[in-house]
């Protein structure tokens, strides 16, 4: 197939699922400061989400101080945020314009649709109190423009690379939210709480939809350690970093052509360190160096995906 | 003016239905209003959900604007459409065999039938292309004619697009249309079908490629999403099942043209480009150009690669060269044209000027070189101001204008607002230039929505109807 309608689907699914993980991570810190509700700590949460998305700087330029509202609207529609969830999805619905002769007419319809019902959400509003349903909102066209696609597309090569943006993006935000987690957990490190930690880890695995998982797979006590086994090493679960690089290295398998052999070892290399690894190692590395590592290789991975697929010069 | 009497294409003088409109006018009477109020809504639904739309996008809200769709169809009888045919070809023909006079030994020139200096001194000839030699000679591998009837109703070529004509997807759906919402009129009138177009169309594409190919590959190159007839260029590969390429997917290399694709680049026989000249190849037409492809032209020249249309083809739709086709089917075939010109006066012949200046209440002028309605006078609607600024703007250069007399466009009936009205209508049907000359019977019939108005352009309100050809078993219809 042509590179850049390739390029295009990529894209279209990396922006779609982008949006959904984003959306993800704000439903969490607003269920987590309505539990610890104290100025300071709803300030230092949000500052750690803004961090992880590198949003912090240009926030603080346009905004001055840090407050949830202004965060939630930064993040979910401020135009001059290249990563809100409303260019995401504005973006997402741009890349399938221009190859929506490749998609099935339910594909495109679907993300033309999000993007227009987007704008009919005011930004105050959602910032002030409806940002659970907004959030919501988000996931659930995001699963029905998967579930479209799944259940319309041609299984050809428009399909694989619209996976292969899927994973490597959902890999990254995987890996991101549980950076961001752990970065708050070695802050608060002096004053832990158990109680309070509960909500914090639990809140963490909702936010993944992994609570139940959770339950169902260690039938035990919430630890750090066993959520980020879950969430790193799990093949089972479909948004560890292990199931979503599985997925993209046996993509990589399928459309590999004569420039791409490094490509696919590479990606092979990333997912046997998950098949094979231990969290034990993880953790006794530090496992915020061990997520750093990660997000650099998948980075890496994705550029090299792009060289050789994508924007290939002849 | 004088009040001129408009042929109708649906009734007689006297009000009788015509006998190629008699089984829809009877079939009209029994259907509720109702029923029609229904079903031109439902049209209009289709039609957007199918996303057929035209203009421009990069509107803000994501909406697009449809052209509006007439459910009554404009019929055409069987030994009309013979004749039309017969023209179309003979026209066509005549017109791919000037081309190729023209970039070769300009016989034509030599003869003096047309002069040198009108051809060789207008920009839309192509130093670029003489000598050049094309598979199968072919220029203008699709043109799209515009006919209108007027007088007692005998047809008239209005223009000749030899260019990147468009339309033809409208001709399609319209017959989609038309097919979903009435599916018991076509039970009941023998329509010639036209859905077959898209397999004519890569038929010819395909027969053009370079000699020596066996398998070729046919792309269909468009200028991107955000131009105004994406829908079509979509539509048309997807129909033909071939790759709508931009022109960042295409390279040249060693001569060799050539899209990338995932598994490396991927040779090209033919691109059916639907780009204008100017924005084709950066190194040789406008530097500034991000939509085409640097080195296309020196491999086109070398004839590694077909470009349908050719380039240059501009020089034989040009409104300058217009009123000279009649001599060059007298020329180059012999015959005497089954298809009339509109009658021209020509604004470079100081005889012509004079009588227009003196006839503009009367008259059309229109630019040479101007498109899609604009840049034009109709002499009979506009006001002394406006005459009289024409007229400073003619008399500046006046080999840049041509002027026709106003035509009473033929009309049929169509649903406005208060019911059927009258509204004036014109034709564009398809001729495809490959080995053969070959057309579907039909075409794309424009109709001007607003009362009075001439001007079908899409871009200025007017929109389009299905057109039935009606087959030669049985011409009551």
């Amino acid at each position: 197939m042509l590179s850049r309608v390739a390029d295009h689907l990529y894209w279209m699914a990396r922006y779609t699922e982008r949006a959904e993980n984003l959306a993800r991570m704000l439903d969490v810190n607003c269920r987590m400061t309505l539990l610890r509700s104290d100025e300071d700590a709803v300030r230092r949460r949000w500052s750690s989400t803004l961090e992880t998305v590198g949003q912090l700087e240009p926030f603080l330029a346009a905004r001055g101080t840090v407050t949830q509202a202004a965060a939630i609207e930064w993040l979910s529609f401020e135009r001059g945020n290249p990563g809100s969830i409303g260019q995401c999805l504005g973006l997402a619905r741009e890349n399938a314009h221009a190859v929506r002769g490749t998609l099935t007419s339910e594909a495109w319809e679907t993300l033309n649709a999000t993007w227009l019902e987007f704008r009919r959400f005011r930004p105050g509003a959602v910032a002030q109190g409806a940002a659970g349903d907004f959030f919501e909102w988000v996931k659930f066209r995001s699963h029905l423009a998967r579930g479209v696609i799944q259940g319309t597309m041609l299984a050809d090569d428009a399909l694989e690379f619209t996976w292969l943006g899927t994973y490597l993006e959902r890999a990254d935000n995987t890996a991101r939210i549980l950076d961001a987690r752990f970065l708050l957990l070695a802050e608060d490190a002096a004053r832990a709480d158990e109680a309070g930690d509960y909500y914090e880890w639990s809140a963490l695995l909702r936010s993944v939809s992994a609570f139940e998982i959770y339950r169902k797979v260690y039938r035990d006590l919430i630890t750090p350690r066993r959520v980020a086994e879950l969430l790193v090493l799990r093949e089972a679960m479909p948004r560890s970093l292990r199931h979503c690089m599985a997925r993209v290295h046996g993509t990589l398998a399928r459309v590999a052509n004569d420039r791409s052999a490094e490509t696919l070892r590479r990606a092979g290399e990333l997912h046997a360190g998950l098949q094979y690894g231990r969290i034990d190692d993880a953790f006794a590395r530090g496992l915020r160096d061990y997520l750093s590592r990660f997000l650099v290789d998948t980075s890496r991975l994705g550029a090299r995906i792009a060289d050789d697929f994508l924007v290939s010069e002849a | 003016m004088a009040v001129t009497r408009i042929f109708d294409e649906m009734h007689a003088d006297g009000g009788s239905v015509r006998p190629h409109y008699r089984t829809y006018a009877s079939w009209l009477a029994e259907v509720p209003s109702e029923r029609i109020r229904e079903k031109r809504a439902e049209a209009d639904l289709l039609f957007r959900r199918a996303g057929i739309t035209f203009a421009v996008y990069g509107d803000e809200t994501g909406t697009e604007r449809l052209i509006p769709f007439d459910i009554v169809p404009r019929i055409i009888p069987s030994a009309e459409w013979e004749m039309l045919q017969r023209g179309l070809r003979q026209r066509v023909t005549a017109l791919n065999a000037f081309l190729h006079d023209i970039y070769h030994d300009q016989e034509i020139l030599r003869a003096g039938r047309i002069p040198a200096e009108q051809i060789l001194c207008n920009t839309q000839y192509r130093p670029e292309m003489q000598g050049i030699d094309l598979p199968m000679d072919v220029y203008a591998h699709i043109a799209g004619v515009d006919l209108v009837r007027a007088g007692e109703g005998e047809y008239f070529v209005l223009e000749d697009n030899l260019r990147v004509p468009s339309g033809v997807s409208y001709m399609l759906e319209d017959r989609k249309a038309m097919m979903r919402l009435f599916p018991e009129l076509f039970a009941r009138c023998p329509v010639s079908p036209v859905e077959h177009y898209p397999d004519l169309l890569l038929e010819t594409l395909r027969s053009v490629a370079p000699a020596g190919v066996r398998d070729p590959t046919v792309v269909l190159l468009t200028p991107g999403a955000h131009n105004s007839a994406y829908f079509e260029h979509a539509f048309l590969a997807q129909q033909m099942g071939i790759e709508l390429v931009e022109g960042q997917d295409l390279i040249v290399d060693d001569g060799v043209v050539s899209m990338r694709t995932t598994q490396g680049p991927r040779r090209v026989d033919v691109i059916y480009r639907r780009i204008d000249d100017d924005f084709l190849d950066p190194l040789a037409f406008r530097p500034d150009s991000m939509l085409g492809v640097p080195g296309l032209l020196a491999a086109y020249r070398e004839g590694s690669v077909t470009v349908c249309n050719a380039v240059g083809t501009g020089i034989a739709d040009d409104k300058s060269t217009y009123p000279y086709v009649p001599e060059m089917i007298r020329f180059y075939l012999g015959e005497e044209p089954v298809l009339a010109n509109v009658p021209t006066f020509v604004l470079r012949r100081e005889e012509d000027l004079a009588y227009t200046l003196a006839h503009l209440d009367e008259l059309v002028v229109k630019e040479v070189h101007g498109a899609g309605g604009y840049g034009m006078l109709i002499g009979p609607r506009a006001s002394r101001a406006e005459i009289d600024a024409f007229r400073d703007r003619i008399l500046s250069d006046p080999s840049r204008y041509i002027a026709q007399p106003t035509l009473a466009l033929s009309s049929c009936p169509t649903f406005v607002e208060a019911g059927l009205a009258p509204r004036h209508v014109d034709l564009r049907p398809f001729v495809l230039s490959g080995r053969d000359v070959v057309m579907v019977p039909g075409g794309l019939t424009r109709v001007a929505l607003r009362e009075g108005s001439l001007v079908v352009n899409s871009s200025q309100g007017g929109g389009t109807k299905d057109t039935w050809v009606l087959e030669a078993r049985d011409d009551g219809c």
